[in-house]
């Protein structure tokens, strides 16, 4: 049984009172905390009374408290953002001054240039062409070396400065693959000969008994104005390369005759304006250093 | 209880207390002297030694023990640690603990009896202070006595060397940081930056007050050591230990003359209280082991110093164990038993880490290849059909001299490299690497179009010194669809 009696006993055999605090006559020695231990408390209570007045602390109607000193996180981030952004400014000139040959010739400036592309892409490309620039279907692998308007580094910038198919920009790449099926072009027996012939040009194999000197006729008369005549495309008109591996909308059979079909072609917005030139700067040596570049 | 006592006691006694201050007694000895030995050593090491020079060639600090930040090196001596070895500093604080505990199963609280900075720094405090105050009574009289002129001088000299010492304590803690005399031909001039002079006035601060003020009382409320060590420590370990069979019962000195000559058998202790008059947290070590002792063994040489005055054998209070004092009153012979399990374990652990250490400091590289793999994608296809693999490749170079590398894939048979940034020319890619540096590249592992590629395989990449032609090599895995 706990006895709570105030005050204690003399307890003979230490010389010390107890605290009155007993449990099965078993009673607790008064051994008090050092002075300066109980001053640090007092000096820690002061402090955190000093901090009510002085910091955001307490919650109310509309918000917590604001404080004397009008402290708040937002205006931290802020102004620890422009401290970046001028310990960067020296870089980011040097970023904008230089060529974009230069900028890859100069281990220094590629290593910036790579890091701060990464960091634009994830945070303005990723979406499409996704967190490692593998894209889609329908949305191109950047990794790989085939360009739809052009892999050296001059043709990326201007990629990413206009975009493609993009109308708000008026130098935007243009060039749309007509819905030859949908709009009566083609009737479906012609487009699965253009398309057993399309497979060849990569070194696929057409299906069995596939008349390909016909589906050549038709790829000539219907397609090479702009994938020309030996398919490899025209990097003018964003018309593919039929003759690699990577296929943006897949290498089957099905998938080229639902293209000749539908026709068309993917959107990307003009960057210009977005973002400053020398971030495009950063994008396009990241894009083009990623392995396909030309 | 009575009310009369729990009214007059209870209700009027202090739920917090004033430290009673310890005035510790000079005291000469074994011990003692052992003592001064080692402070003179322990901040001899730590005030000088960032002055000590090591020549490691022009591009690198001349400074024996440096722990380069900016750089991301640290310094020692003819080792030179950088960050991705920081296993080495998880190796030597496993060591400390070892050392530390080994030392807790042969002989109590020495470390903190002798080697704890607290100890260590506390006792140079305490030697200024008599310097200039006095031996304990003396010290005891004065702060009992009036405010006199004399004594406000001999306060104020004392705080003021205090002051010195903990100013020279920082400022020597800062030196380790950063080229020492260029710093302090800094300080000199004022142009020190403001982070060596914070660093400074927070280690004066902590060392004024620690060793000024606070003393014992860092051992018995703030260090979990004593606490610690009370579940490390075993009936075999040597404490500081009076021994009652040898000491009991006390009698005065002519008492104890009288008593046995008439035969009787009379302890050695006089209870002249030199014991707890010299110890510096104000322990009684006749009451037995205590938080409070640090096993500095001081009473000891105050002890034995009386011994020696009364005539009796010395080391009434020795380095021993209660298990001894228990088998003297039985009769029976001392038994020490200083290698058993504990001490045998510690003792294995410690050479075990301390050789590994040693066997990977000898055995590590000068230049080293790790590569990661790229996560996304883990493999692309290129137009031509083929595979190709991207990883990112650390090199790093701890020649004092700039090296070039090739770098050349051994393994998946068939696949060729190329690098980001580097000469591709030919069929192995150079890279530089500076002195002292580490380079970050982008390697391309390309597979020529293979339609039978398994999903993986283990690459192998070979990195060459185009010089000395040694070579190391990284493994990860190609992958393919």
């Amino acid at each position: 049984m706990a006895d709570h009696a105030h005050g204690g006993d003399y307890d003979a055999a230490t010389g010390k009172t107890t605290t009155g605090h007993s449990w099965d006559g078993i009673s607790e020695l008064n051994t008090p905390l050092p002075r300066w231990w109980l001053y640090t408390l007092y000096g820690c209570i002061v402090w955190a009374i000093i901090y009510w007045v002085l910091f955001p602390a307490w919650p109310w109607f509309g918000g917590a408290t604001k404080g004397l000193l009008g402290w708040n996180s937002r205006t931290v981030v802020a102004r620890e953002l422009d401290e970046l952004r001028a310990s960067r400014s020296a870089m980011n000139d040097k970023l904008a001054a230089a060529s974009l040959q230069q900028i890859e010739a100069t281990p220094e400036l590629l290593a910036f240039a790579r890091a701060e592309g990464a960091a634009a892409f994830a945070q303005n490309c990723s979406p499409c062409h996704g967190a490692g620039a593998q894209g889609s279907r329908g949305y191109p692998n950047l990794n790989a070396d085939r360009w739809l308007w052009g892999g050296t580094l001059d043709q990326i910038h201007t990629t990413i400065t206009h975009g493609a198919r993009w109308t708000a920009d008026p130098d935007t790449h243009a060039g749309v693959m007509p819905s030859f099926g949908r709009d009566g072009l083609l009737n479906k027996e012609e487009i699965s000969t253009i398309a057993d012939y399309v497979r060849t040009l990569s070194g696929n194999a057409p299906d069995a008994g596939a008349d390909l000197a016909k589906g050549k006729q038709l790829f000539i008369d219907n397609c090479s104005p702009c994938h020309g005549e030996d398919g490899k495309g025209n990097v003018d008109v964003g018309a593919a390369n039929l003759t690699t591996q990577v296929w943006l909308y897949g290498p089957t059979k099905a998938d080229i005759m639902h293209r000749i079909e539908v026709g068309g072609g993917g959107v990307m917005p003009a960057w210009k304006g977005r973002l400053d030139e020398s971030t495009i700067k950063a994008l396009t040596v990241f894009v083009h250093t990623l392995g396909g570049g030309k | 209880m009575t009310q009369a006592q729990a009214s007059d006691l209870g209700d009027d006694s202090p739920l917090y207390a004033s430290a009673p201050k310890i005035y510790p007694q000079k005291v000469t000895g074994t011990y003692r002297r052992i003592k001064w030995i080692l402070l003179a050593v322990t901040l001899g090491i730590y005030y000088f030694l960032p002055f000590v020079r090591w020549d490691r060639g022009p591009d690198a600090p001349n400074q024996a023990v440096l722990i380069d930040f900016a750089n991301r090196k640290f310094y020692f001596f003819f080792i030179e640690i950088w960050p991705q070895e920081i296993y080495y500093l998880t190796g030597l604080l496993i060591l400390a603990a070892m050392t530390l505990f080994l030392m807790n199963a042969l002989a109590g609280r020495v470390w903190c009896g002798y080697l704890c900075p607290q100890t260590v720094w506390t006792d140079l405090f305490f030697w200024t202070e008599r310097l200039f105050e006095g031996d304990r009574r003396e010290r005891m009289r004065k702060d009992a006595g009036p405010w006199t002129f004399q004594r406000v001088r001999e306060k104020t000299l004392k705080h003021v060397v205090w002051l010195a010492v903990a100013w020279w304590t920082g400022g020597a803690w800062v030196l380790y940081f950063a080229d020492a005399p260029t710093l302090v031909g800094k300080m000199a001039r004022f142009e020190a930056p403001p982070t060596a002079l914070i660093w400074i006035a927070i280690l004066t601060t902590t060392t004024y007050v620690l060793a000024g003020f606070m003393r014992e009382q860092v051992c018995l409320y703030m260090c979990p050591w004593p606490r610690i060590q009370a579940a490390l420590t075993d009936e075999n370990a040597l404490n500081v230990t009076y021994r009652y069979d040898r000491g009991e019962p006390r009698e005065s000195l002519k008492k104890a003359k009288l008593l046995r000559s008439g035969g009787e058998k009379i302890g050695d202790c006089i209870d002249c209280g030199q014991c707890v008059a010299v110890c510096p947290t104000g322990v009684d070590i006749r009451q037995g082991p205590s938080l409070g002792c640090i096993q500095c063994g001081l009473c000891i040489d105050a002890c034995d110093t009386v011994m020696a005055k009364i005539d009796r054998p010395p080391r009434l209070i020795a380095y021993d164990t209660d298990l001894n004092v228990a088998r003297r009153l039985a009769g029976k012979p001392n038994a020490f038993k200083l290698i058993r399990g504990r001490t045998i374990l510690y003792a294995v652990v410690i050479s075990a880490v301390g050789g590994i250490m040693i066997a990977a400091l000898v055995g590590r590289k000068d230049v080293s290849l790790s590569v990661m793999h790229d996560r996304n994608p883990m493999f692309v296809k290129t137009s031509d059909g083929s595979i190709r693999n991207a990883v990112t490749a650390h090199i790093v170079n701890r020649h004092s001299t700039a090296r070039s590398f090739s770098i050349e894939v051994e393994r998946p048979a068939g696949a060729r490299v190329a690098v980001v940034g580097g000469d591709n020319a030919e069929a192995a890619p150079i890279i530089e690497v500076g002195p002292d540096q580490v380079r970050e590249v982008r390697v391309f592992v390309i597979m020529p179009r293979n339609d039978a590629l398994p999903a993986s395989q283990e690459l192998v990449l070979k990195l060459k010194d185009a010089a000395s032609g040694a070579s190391t090599t990284a493994t990860d895995n190609f992958f393919a669809p």
